[in-house]
């Protein structure tokens, strides 16, 4: 259960507010990447519905905040550097 | 303080006027029989310059309500003007405008619903929308239409009310029925009703906020517990504002208002322009001995149940008169005053009667024989019948 209060009308007061709402949480699956494969073609991050992928200095990274565990990343990797594991909680 | 000034209108400019004195900001209206007069005299107002507000013409009923929502969400006083199947295609959005705590005024002409198609007179248009969250008062008469719009609006943007309000008045019988009514000074109005300034947030490019956002099963229900907090404590506010206005304007308001109650017996309980007829026939079974009293009710949301129970509590019989049905029960009045005694002691028994359905008259002859079934009812101990239909056309019957 989230910390927030309601306010009236449920009115939201503070604009850009959607990033304190981590929404990964409903995942059951999560991606891993093997950063040896990956060629950095970006196939994922252009794909990924949610933006949860970023480009880093050798591969790529999720942001599990927000990734829901769809595997379209999985599924587009080229090169199969992207396995769906199962969500330890 | 101001003179009043007499005037002789239809109900739906009588309810333009109260709204016009109310200076809204914003008009989105889609005309519909029998509310029509409604815009068009708004429109009228804004072009001889009488009245500086927008007026938005828009495709159908759901782009009206959707549009007042936008408008009141910026901190503009909103209103507007619908009726019968225009009520209904509103519908999704008459929860959005209760939900985000919206203080929209809606002038409602109430029609039937269809089928069959019927433009006449019945509340089943705004009662069957009496889950929306919003107030809904209904007028016996024209100058009860003017009044409650003005009253609307302060009730509604009390802070600690902030819920939309409907104002109803009989499609046709108030609607397009000239009466004479006196309408109050402008500068009186504007002393009574401070300008709009939502406490609790608006739109604004300068200070962006999030109106209508999701709300997740974490909180979903704690803010529909919320604003059903916010309905529920409104009588308070109700009663308080209807004094102000008695005091400043000299005329008297109750959520419901009893007639000879005192020492009756039994009790007619009606809403609308029926309650007019309603008191004729209780002064003529007065006259005969009879112990008769007429409960009309003004606030049907929040339910008025606390002085229903204090008005009826002592009754041996209640006739609760419905011009509305929800098939397979009765009437919406009938059901929730029954739900009103339900953990009372003593109770009045309860008879309701479905009348004046689609336009069907209602005489005073169908009063007193309501009273009699009632009566018999209440000597008989027992109510055989809950339900009875009243001044049907037995011809037509197949």
């Amino acid at each position: 259960m989230s910390k927030m209060k309601i306010t009236i009308g449920g009115i939201n007061k503070e604009a850009g507010s959607s990033k304190e709402y981590k929404t990964g949480s409903w995942r059951t699956m999560k991606p891993e990447v093997d950063i040896e494969k990956c060629i950095q073609c970006l196939k994922c991050l252009d794909y990924c519905p949610d933006g949860a992928v970023t480009k880093t200095e050798d591969a790529i990274e999720f942001d599990l905040d927000y990734c829901k565990g769809c595997g379209i990343c999985e599924r587009e990797c080229p090169v199969d550097a992207i396995v769906m594991i199962e969500e330890e909680k | 303080m101001g003179e009043q000034k007499g005037m002789t209108i239809q109900g739906n400019m009588a309810t333009a006027l109260g709204a016009k004195l109310c200076d809204p900001d914003v008009v989105p209206a889609y005309p519909i029989t029998p509310s029509t007069l409604f815009p068009e005299k708004i429109s009228e107002y804004i072009a001889d310059g009488e009245l500086d507000a927008e007026m938005i013409r828009v495709e159908s009923e759901h782009s009206a309500m959707s549009a007042c929502i936008g408008a009141s969400a910026s901190g503009a006083r909103t209103c507007t003007a619908s009726a019968s199947q225009g009520i209904a295609l509103m519908h999704e959005m008459l929860f959005i405008a209760a939900g985000m705590r919206l203080p929209i005024v809606m002038a409602v002409g109430n029609r039937a619903l269809s089928a069959p198609i019927n433009i006449w007179a019945d509340h089943q248009d705004s009662v069957s929308s009496r889950d929306s969250g919003w107030m809904q008062f209904y007028a016996e008469k024209n100058q009860e239409g003017l009044d409650l719009m003005i009253l609307a609006f302060r009730i509604a943007e009390d802070e600690r009310v902030l819920l939309p309000a409907m104002v109803g008045i009989d499609g046709f019988v108030l609607t397009h029925t000239v009466e004479g009514v006196q309408v109050p000074a402008k500068e009186d109005v504007d002393d009574f009703l401070p300008p709009y300034d939502p406490p609790h947030g608006k739109l604004d490019p300068e200070n962006p906020m999030t109106f209508g956002s999701l709300g997740t099963p974490d909180f979903y229900q704690e803010l529909k517990y919320d604003q059903t907090e916010a309905l529920e404590n409104a009588p308070e506010v109700i009663d308080e504002i209807f004094d102000e206005f008695e005091e400043e304007f000299g005329r008297e308001y109750n959520r419901i208002t009893p007639y000879k109650c005192d020492d009756a017996d039994i009790i007619l309980l009606t809403m609308g322009s029926m309650s007019g007829t309603a008191r004729a026939a209780v002064d003529e079974m007065r006259e005969e001995g009879e112990k008769v009293g007429l409960a009309k009710m003004t606030v049907f949301r929040p339910f008025p149940g606390d002085l229903l129970k204090e008005i009826a509590g002592d009754a041996d019989g209640l006739a609760v008169v419905d011009r509305n049905i929800s098939p397979g029960f009765g009437g919406a009045m009938f059901a929730e005053s029954a739900g009103t005694f339900i953990n009372e002691s003593k109770s009045p028994l309860m008879k309701n009667f479905i009348v004046g359905l689609g336009g069907r008259e209602i005489f005073k002859e169908n009063f007193k024989e309501m009273y009699e079934k009632t009566k018999e009812a209440v000597e008989a101990g027992e109510v055989e019948k809950p339900v009875e239909w009243i001044n049907m056309n037995e011809d037509v019957m197949r």
